[in-house]
Order: C-alpha cells, then sequence, then structure tokens
C-alpha cells in the first residue's frame, strides 16, 4: 500500500504498474483530490489507457480539512467556504468526472454508482468488480465513481444524508454506466 | 577494456543509467535536459524497460515515487524550473525512503530564466528544494565521463541508503559531446529490499510506502532517523578533487562541474605568471568536503575563492568549511554567463595583488 501526495495517486499508481506489470493496482481518490488538485493525474492515467482502477468517492465536500467546497459541491451547496451557497458567476459549475473521463479513448469502462441503498450498493459492488475484472483482462483504464454521504460536514443526520444524496446528487450527477468499451456501450 | 565512445552528455546519461540497471524512466520536456528523455525514447524499449513521457514533471516524480516504492531502478531528469515542480515528490521520497536518482542539468534562473549553463539550483539541490527536514546526496560531475560513473554510482548510493541522490550538471555538461567509457563495473553488495511494496511475496504483512506520521513523537523519531542516515552519508560518501594543493599557494580556487575544468586553465595561466593557486573541486555537493578545506587551509596565503556560475550560493558553505580561520573571497557570473580563464585569473591577481 502507498499512501500518495494529494491528488497525484494516479501517476504513482502508473509507476507501480509500469514496475510491476502482474501486480493488480488501483487508487482510491475524493473529489477535492481527484476533480481538483488531481485533475491532470487522472485525465492523463485514462488517456493513456493505463491498467489500473481507479475508485472515485464524490460526497460534494472537502471531508478530511473540515467541509470546504469541492470540485463537485452542487450550486447553492453551503460550505465552510462557500458560506452563502455554491455562487456558479464566481466559483463556477461542478465536474461531471465520469462523463468527462469516459470521452476519453484509454477509459475502457466508467460507471458511476451510489450507496444511498441497499440496492444501490449491490450495484455499486458489481460495478467496482467489474471495474477490476477490465484490469485483470489488461483491457485500460477503469474508474468507478461512488456518490456518498458526509454527514459531519453536510450537518446532517446519516438519514437526512441519505435522503439529500438522492434528492440533490443524482438529479445533477445521473447513475448508471458512461461508458464501457468492452460492449461498445457509450452514454 | 571497453571502449571509447563520443556522446553528448545528456545521452550519456541515459546510457549510464541503463548500465546501472535503470528499470524505468519517467520524463517530461524541458531545454536543455530534453535528449535524455528522447535517449530513453529510444533506447529503454530495446532494452525491454520502460520509457514513459508523463503529463508534468509533477506528474513524473510520482510514477518515480510508485516505481521506486515498487523496488525497480527509477530515474527522471529535469532542469530548474522542473526540478522546483519535482520538489513536492521529491520530500514524499525523500520522507518514505525510496532510492531514486534524480538529474538536474541546470539552466539560469529564477521564475523562467534562460536555457543557458548556470549553478543557480545550488541552494535547492543542498539545503531542500521541497519541504521537511531532508537531504538530497548531490553529485557534481565536470566531464561527460565523469556523468557516465557518478550516473552509476548514483543508483548504487540510492540504493545503500534508500535515499534519493541528485546527479547535477550545467547545460554545458548536458549539450557538450566527448569520447566515453562505460567500463566494467564490480558488483556492489546492496542490501535486498524487503521493504518494497511488491506484492505479498510470502511475508505475513503488505509494506506500506507512506511519509505521514500524524503523532509527534512518531514524526520525530522517524526524522531522528534519517538524521542518524544522513550523518552516516557525511562519514562514507564525502567526494572531491584537490588539484595543484601539493605546494604552499597564494589562493584556493573551490569551483564543481563544468567551471572547475575553466577554473583549472586559469591555474595554468597564473603559474606562467608565478602565482600558484590551488583547487577544491566538490564532488559531492551535499555531504560538502569539508575535510578538504582542512587540508589545504595551512597552504594558503590568501584563503580561498568561490567561483561559481550563481550569486555566492556555494560560498555559503565555503565560509563554514572555513570557519573564519582565513579569507574568504568571490567571483561569481550568473543568468547564463559563463566565466573566460583570464577573467577568473584577473580577479584573483586582484586578490593576491599581481605577479610576484
Amino acid at each position: 500500500m502507498y499512501e500518495a501526495a494529494h491528488g497525484r495517486a494516479p501517476a504513482v499508481a502508473t509507476g507501480i504498474k509500469r514496475a510491476v506489470p502482474d501486480s493488480v493496482v488501483f487508487t482510491y481518490q475524493g473529489d477535492g483530490d481527484l476533480a481538483a488538485i488531481g485533475t491532470a493525474e487522472i485525465v492523463h492515467a485514462a488517456a493513456r489507457g493505463e491498467r489500473i482502477t481507479t475508485i472515485f468517492v464524490n460526497n460534494a465536500i472537502y471531508g478530511m480539512t473540515g467541509g470546504q467546497m469541492a470540485p463537485t459541491t452542487l450550486p447553492g451547496q453551503v460550505t465552510e467556504t462557500s458560506p452563502y451557497g455554491r455562487d456558479v458567476k464566481t466559483a463556477g459549475y461542478p465536474i461531471r468526472v465520469s462523463e468527462m473521463i469516459s470521452t476519453l479513448d484509454g477509459a475502457v469502462y466508467v460507471e458511476r454508482v451510489s450507496v444511498d441503498s441497499v440496492p444501490n450498493i449491490i450495484k455499486a459492488k458489481k460495478a467496482i468488480k467489474k471495474a477490476f475484472e477490465i484490469q485483470l483482462q489488461g483491457l485500460g483504464f477503469s474508474l468507478v465513481e461512488v456518490l456518498s454521504i458526509c454527514p459531519t460536514n453536510w450537518g446532517l443526520s446519516p438519514n437526512e444524508s441519505v435522503k439529500w444524496l438522492r434528492d440533490n446528487m443524482i438529479p445533477y450527477y445521473p447513475l448508471g454506466v458512461k461508458k464501457d468499451a468492452t460492449t461498445g456501450e457509450v452514454k | 577494456m571497453a571502449d571509447k565512445v563520443l556522446m553528448k552528455g545528456n545521452e550519456a546519461i541515459g546510457e549510464a543509467a541503463i548500465h546501472a540497471g535503470c528499470q524505468c524512466f519517467f520524463g517530461y520536456p524541458i531545454t536543455p535536459q530534453t535528449e535524455v528523455a528522447a535517449y530513453m525514447s529510444r533506447r529503454m524499449p530495446k532494452v525491454g524497460r520502460v520509457f514513459l513521457q508523463a503529463e508534468s514533471e509533477v506528474a513524473a516524480i510520482n510514477m518515480v515515487y510508485g516505481a521506486a516504492g515498487a523496488g525497480v531502478r527509477v530515474m527522471t531528469s529535469s532542469s530548474s524550473p522542473g526540478i522546483s515542480l519535482k520538489a513536492e515528490g521529491i520530500s514524499y521520497i525523500a520522507g518514505a525512503e525510496l532510492p531514486c536518482v534524480i538529474i538536474n542539468i541546470v539552466r539560469g534562473g529564477p521564475g523562467l530564466g534562460g536555457i543557458q549553463p548556470a549553478q543557480s539550483d545550488y541552494f535547492q539541490a543542498t539545503k531542500g528544494g521541497g519541504h521537511g527536514d531532508y537531504r538530497l546526496v548531490v553529485f557534481a560531475p565536470a566531464s561527460v565521463q565523469e556523468m557516465v560513473d557518478l550516473v552509476q554510482d548514483a543508483f548504487d548510493v540510492a540504493d545503500k541508503y534508500r535515499n534519493p541522490v541528485m546527479v547535477m550538471g550545467d547545460g554545458m555538461l548536458g549539450q557538450m559531446m566527448e569520447p566515453v567509457e562505460f567500463k566494467e563495473r564490480p558488483k556492489k553488495e546492496l542490501p535486498e529490499k524487503t521493504w518494497a511494496a511488491n506484492g505479498l511475496k510470502g511475508r505475513e504483512k503488505h509494506n506500506v510506502i507512506n511519509s505521514l506520521f500524524l503523532k509527534p513523537e512518531e514524526l520525530e523519531a522517524h526524522n531522528n532517523k534519517l538524521q542518524e542516515k544522513y550523518r552516516e552519508i557525511e562519514k562514507n560518501e564525502v567526494r572531491y578533487e584537490l588539484y595543484n594543493c601539493d605546494e604552499e599557494m597564494d589562493l584556493v580556487i573551490v569551483s564543481y562541474g563544468t567551471l572547475s575544468r575553466i577554473c583549472k586553465n586559469a591555474i595554468k595561466m597564473l603559474k606562467k605568471e608565478g602565482i600558484n593557486v590551488g583547487l577544491i573541486r566538490p564532488i559531492t555537493l551535499w555531504p560538502y568536503p569539508v575535510e578538504a578545506f582542512d587540508k589545504v587551509i595551512d597552504k594558503t596565503k590568501n584563503g580561498f575563492i568561490s567561483v561559481e556560475m550563481s550569486c555566492g550560493q556555494m560560498l555559503e558553505d565555503v565560509q563554514l568549511a572555513v570557519n573564519g580561520r582565513k579569507p574568504v573571497h568571490f567571483y561569481g557570473r550568473s543568468g547564463g554567463m559563463v566565466p573566460t580563464p583570464a577573467e577568473i585569473a584577473n580577479k584573483i591577481k586582484g586578490i593576491v595583488g599581481g605577479a610576484k
């Protein structure tokens, strides 16, 4: 196991996979890490078709540093650094990472899942399994975006958080397979 | 004996790394070192090894972190502004105690600076560059042949101490051609990489590569361990050349890299005028060859002069090594200006008072 610098996990994973090609390598990255400081690394790892898997956890906020606005924070969403709600006129718009990555030829399998309900958790498990199978078959880059909750920094109870995710995140970040080059499916 | 071949400095770096068993090279184009990456892109696939052009210097150094942690020999190369971008990763590599080789073919700074030869990254290389209490071993070759030898040594030193090693040359050394020989090298006894995160390999627990210690007691203990290692490196790895230092001297030049060769010519010119000047040439910039100063300090009438293609960066180490025992003078050019032997000789005549 490696601890990579903030945002750099896809580059570190590239180094590992190239050095030891028969190893199974995945990155586990949050939305601040992957979609802000590490945008270049994830885009280029995907574009190169690195035979790695990325599990991308999107909870629309910086969790570890205590609840600041992330690139995935929704318009109007209140965070420590968007206290009046994210104003898209000054703070811009959220990034839909899965849709963006699915435009790259090196990305073989991209799916967005959610862990707000048991059926969705089962779907998430299936997607992650498929992403690793893609890697084991040496087909290229795979990414699973997991919409998840952050009760602490959202200031909501776990139950309220699940409802908030369903009501706000899923409409902005539609679930499903964004690209599956093994079947030719691109959404 | 191996055959001599004519090679450009930057290409010789690549070939030396291949000879040393470098398995992976991660690079990014920047003048005046781009030929290292170009050479590796041609040669590495032919010998069944990895060449990858990263999307940035930041990514390249993190790929190095990944490959080094997996236990293979790995190298990256860049030039000054690119090394600044790599500084974050170098600090992580030093913190996680990973061996790797980093080439810096220095150009003039600060900022975007220029692309002509300079030594203005001395502070960055020897005093940190990245954050935290760490050290790089820094080799400063003066010829393409020495570059070839030191790049190979750099891999051994890196593996021996689990520490990043930088080989620093200026744009002149990277660009010029000289005859080189890839000598047969005795196999070094090096510790096995039992710490590498390359799968379980029969171990009970996964190896972990990291530089995160949230408890102050643990981070201090880690730092103390690093410091112990650095003291060991200071004891074992100091390298320098003494030139014309046997007799009584009017002055001793301290100079490294290609500039030291220009200084040798200045010394020859001055000799004809009856002025005897010696030279200390640090080959390791860290650990700094303090002992070289002790060897010559009683033989120099007018002390020392640090001659640099920077604005007095090595001067501080010269002053520390001399520690007030003799005067310390300075002559430096910067921005890609390379001093001539006559220029250096004139400066020295001004200090020692002309011909005897």
